[in-house]
């Protein structure tokens, strides 16, 4: 089991034969991806890596029953073409994309709470590295070898932070059940908590392993849900010790701008919530193998 | 992106927003040109420069007379200002704003923000103009009044209307604050802005709304679309190396510390400059090197980081995804060999190839230290940084 993605997740590829969405759509297919076609307008009806090409989502979804996507879309259109893709019923979109003006996704924010919740898009990024569920399937853009198959569950913001992760559990002989990155954007689809909810629910998934950085709410406000509605143990870290105030580092998110918003004053809040905090980014693997180990030993 | 104060008024005064008259100047002569152009009797010269706090730190001078005008523009012109927001090194002084100054009997505070949390614009205005929104917080919380913007409808005339009522303005004046307000509003999202601060806006005896102060912040994302802004992007007001890596596409932060780093990724990059910090080191900078990094860039960014004289190590953390490690391994050789590097160079190389990229190190005869993890490649940075220089 896994949240989010599994071998049958029927999925597609927007912005499918440009260069990354050639380039990672093939490596995800050579995962076993169930890659069943992709969208570039003005392209419907060719052929690209074997599958067919559809100029608008909504047809997409129609022929194939699609159910989720991932996009490569240009900053410039990506905003609408998450908005394409929810409108088409996609459960879950998840955007590569990087470099989305904050105000568009304001806008995708709000165009997606239009819907139901029981038929609204779940988008995860933009600006992340996506998702994976190893041995089942891969939509994002990591290297699928790192990951074992296990049973803890990994969210973070960083991509790339979130490979170093993957490979310290590995290491460790522990796997991963879905690994999420949330995007290091201002604005993100779906935060923390949407997945730890997930994962929570996932009985496959025995302990989470969370990932911030400086700058924003979400690891406080995750922190605090965790304490109220989670049975499982959660060990969390959160990047950017040495940060100074109101220096961008790197992720349009990764700013210190006020209170709560330094590496220091998350990871204490985290805490008085009741989570394991990892005492440095070297020691992701280790605390939560042992984190795990008692939680098991407990139960 | 940041501007300077009189580019903000040029956007804000095309949106309808009220301002004292003024005029920019690049030297004394102009100033003094400025004031007599502008007429009145008392003007103000204020350094144009990307940091708050100016008035404290001698930035902005009340003047009577055109001699005064001059000595002001003189005083400002071709130094550095410091202040508390601009860090110890300060912010070069190239151009001063001579504004009109109107009398006035009321300050407030008006400003607009992309709040993360709403995922909106919220709009915060408050009575105690002049005094910092964090002392205002701290001080006056009750002062605060916030509005936090629906984005499919844009903001109310309502909405500004019961800002303007709650700042206790009289009828009279109503009408004008919500053509500011609205103004800046529209000012604010037509240019893609992430904050828009007036402090103080302020009632003239006159009876007139006017902002006497603007600052603006952009979306680096949306500068795309928005091309006047990004024409007034002002280089002379940035750390130089930094403005040298972002013109290599790379993302660079300079550092007090003593250890370069070269990383891919964001949150590693943090994590690796954290774990610098936990071995007992101090990092020099932050630098993403960013995905697919040709050799060509792994070279500049060994040339910006080692252009730092405090850096007496460079850590080289690399954990390929879209990279590949053979690639990254000989732009590191590329690089080596080009550059005198001069210093202990510690590599890890982790993900995609990670096998190949090694050989690469291993026969290319550099004096480099390799390490398998995180944890390692940091101690051993520290432990060489510490080492005196002529053991590279």
């Amino acid at each position: 089991m896994s949240i989010l993605i599994n071998k049958s997740t029927k999925i597609l590829i927007q912005g499918f034969t440009g260069d990354k969405g050639t380039f990672h759509g093939r490596e995800a297919i050579e995962y076993g991806t169930n890659i069943v076609g992709g969208v570039t307008p003005g392209k419907g009806g060719q052929t690209h890596l074997d599958r067919p090409v559809f100029n608008t989502v909504k047809e997409a979804v129609e022929a194939t029953g699609a159910e989720a996507s991932i996009t490569f879309v240009a900053p410039p259109y990506c905003a609408d073409a998450i908005m394409e893709g929810a409108d088409a019923g996609l459960k879950l979109i998840c955007a590569i994309t990087d470099g989305i003006p904050a105000q568009d996704m304001m806008r995708v924010k709000r165009y997606l709470r239009r819907y139901p919740k029981d038929r609204r898009t779940l988008l995860v990024g933009p600006n992340c590295a996506g998702i994976i569920s190893p041995g089942e399937a891969m939509l994002g853009i990591m290297p699928g070898n790192i990951y074992a198959k296990g049973h803890v569950g990994v969210v973070s913001r960083s991509g790339t932070l979130g490979y170093e992760a993957a490979e310290q559990l590995k290491a460790l002989g522990l796997g991963i059940s879905t690994s999420v990155g949330i995007g290091g954007d201002p604005i993100n689809g779906s935060s923390f908590l949407d997945h730890l909810a997930l994962f929570e629910q996932d009985p496959d998934t025995y302990a989470v392993l969370m990932i911030g950085e400086i700058g924003g709410p979400q690891e406080a406000e995750a922190a605090a849900w965790i304490q109220k509605n989670m049975t499982k143990p959660v060990v969390g870290y959160v990047a950017g010790l040495t940060a100074p105030k109101g220096r961008r580092m790197g992720h349009a998110g990764a700013i210190i701008s006020g209170e709560g918003d330094s590496a220091k004053e998350k990871a204490e809040i985290m805490q008085s919530y009741g989570l394991t905090v990892a005492p440095s980014p070297g020691e992701l693997g280790s605390t939560m193998a042992r984190v795990l180990e008692n939680h098991l030993r407990a139960a | 992106m940041d501007i300077h104060e009189y580019q903000a008024k040029e956007i804000l005064q095309k949106a309808g927003v009220g301002l004292p008259r003024g005029a920019v100047a690049f030297s004394a002569e102009q100033a003094v040109y400025a004031a007599t152009e502008l007429g009145g009797w008392r003007w103000v010269v204020k350094a144009q420069v990307h940091a708050g706090a100016r008035g404290k730190a001698g930035g902005i001078k009340l003047c009577q007379t055109y001699h005064e005008v001059r000595e002001a523009a003189e005083g400002m012109l071709g130094r550095t200002l410091v202040t508390h927001q601009t860090g110890p090194q300060g912010k070069p002084v190239q151009r001063v704003y001579v504004e009109v100054a109107d009398p006035f009997e009321k300050e407030f505070y008006l400003s607009f923000v992309l709040d993360r949390k709403e995922e909106r614009v919220r709009v915060i205005a408050s009575r105690d103009g002049g005094m910092e929104i964090e002392q205002i917080a701290a001080e006056r919380p009750d002062s605060l009044i916030q509005i936090i913007v629906e984005p499919a409808v844009g903001m109310q005339q309502f909405e500004a209307r019961e800002i303007a009522f709650r700042l206790g303005l009289g009828i009279k004046q109503v009408q004008s604050a919500v053509q500011t307000i609205l103004g800046c509003y529209r000012a604010f999202r037509d240019h893609d802005a992430t904050m828009l601060e007036i402090n103080p806006l302020v009632l003239t005896k006159d009876g007139r709304i006017l902002a006497l102060d603007a600052k603006m912040s952009f979306d680096d994302n949306a500068l795309f679309r928005q091309r006047k802004v990004a024409d007034m992007h002002d280089p002379a007001q940035e750390d130089p190396r930094e403005a040298q890596a972002a013109e290599h596409h790379l993302n660079y932060v300079g550092l007090d510390g003593t250890i370069g780093c070269i990383v891919n990724g964001a949150g590693l990059a943090m994590a690796t400059m954290d774990m610098i910090k936990y071995a007992g080191g101090e990092p020099a900078n932050f630098l993403d090197v960013g995905g697919g990094a040709s050799a060509e860039r792994v070279a500049t960014a060994f040339r910006l980081v080692l252009s730092d004289k405090n850096v007496n190590a460079v850590l080289v953390n690399i954990f390929a995804g879209i990279n590949r490690c053979d690639w990254v391994a000989e732009g590191v050789v590329k690089a080596v060999k080009e550059t005198n590097i001069g210093v202990p160079l510690v590599v890890r190389l982790a993900g995609t190839n990670v096998e190949a990229g090694r050989k690469i190190l291993r026969e290319s005869g550099i004096n480099l230290y390799t390490a398998e993890s995180l944890t390692e490649a940091a101690k051993i940075a520290v432990e060489v940084s510490k080492q005196p220089k002529t053991a590279a």
